[in-house]
């Protein structure tokens, strides 16, 4: 084990915040979801180099887990994109505002 | 030997997480996201989690990726931003609160206790599906609810349009028991 735990931890959390960056900043609602799997995919890498330092499976079921939520997740989510790309013609997150106050 | 695949895979995968935020087409950031995937992968292989490794390039680069990628196709030309940002200031706000958080993240990670000693059958599919089978049985098969509900909740939200909507003028009751 040459590659510190802490290591593994600091790219998740770099990946973690790209991920946030992504859906603070961009505004097509493909991206923004993808940026979601991206922190998704940061957490999962925390899971596992737990999972390793602590010699435990759990933080292993966990990301397994995760991979399940992240599935259903994807495909009602890209449901909806097109659902409201089919009433909208857009998938713009600023043209999305119906519920606007 | 183990440090030059972590810092390449490490490499790889912020690379990636930049091109998914900063690549103009949408498919340029799928791609991206294949890419930090695959890395992702490696990085579980060097944690000794085969099982999750494998299910990392199953489910994720080959389902959700291609899924995504089949969404790009049907939006194709429409998925891009064109309008001007309306929200401007949003730009540097969400830089400066990433960075707020990063810092905050790279505060916490510390290396506290060494790591554990583990046999070689620790995270092969055995080991884990071992654990999944007993510990957390009930998890699994509310899992697997959960994904017949979100089958189901595609097909109901995707379903196209009834070609024809009611007419105008017509009684709200007679329209009722049509609605999907």
């Amino acid at each position: 084990m040459t590659v510190p735990i802490g290591a593994y931890l600091a790219l998740g959390a770099l990946l973690f915040v790209l991920g946030i960056a992504g859906v603070l900043l961009r505004r097509s609602a493909l991206v923004v979801f993808m940026s979601i799997e991206l922190m998704l995919n940061a957490v999962n890498l925390t899971f596992v180099a737990f999972a390793r330092q602590l010699g435990r499976l759990e933080g292993q079921v966990a990301v397994f887990f995760v991979l399940v939520v992240a599935a259903v997740e994807v495909v009602v989510g890209l449901a909806i994109i097109i659902a409201i790309f089919r009433t909208r013609s857009t998938v713009d997150l600023d043209d999305v505002d119906l519920l606007r106050g | 030997m183990e440090l030059v695949i972590f810092a390449l895979a490490a490499v790889g995968a912020v690379a990636g997480g930049v091109g998914i935020i900063a690549s103009r087409s949408p498919v340029r950031s799928a791609l991206s996201l294949l890419l930090v995937l695959g890395c992702l992968a490696a990085l579980s292989l060097l944690l000794s989690a085969q099982f999750i490794a494998a299910l990392q390039i199953i489910i994720y680069a080959g389902a959700i990726v291609i899924l995504f990628l089949f969404v790009v196709m049907l939006l194709h030309a429409h998925s891009g931003e064109t309008a001007p940002n309306r929200l401007g200031w949003l730009t540097p706000a969400g830089i400066v609160l990433g960075a707020i958080l990063l810092a905050g993240l790279l505060g916490t990670v510390r290396d506290g206790g060494g790591v554990a000693s583990i046999g070689a059958e620790f995270g092969t599919a055995e080991a884990v599906g071992q654990t999944l089978f007993t510990t957390f049985m009930l998890p699994f098969e509310a899992a697997s609810v959960l994904l017949l509900i979100g089958i189901i909740a595609a097909v109901i939200i995707g379903r196209p349009e009834p070609a024809s909507p009611a007419p105008t003028g017509t009684p709200r009751q007679v329209v009722e028991p049509s609605r999907r």
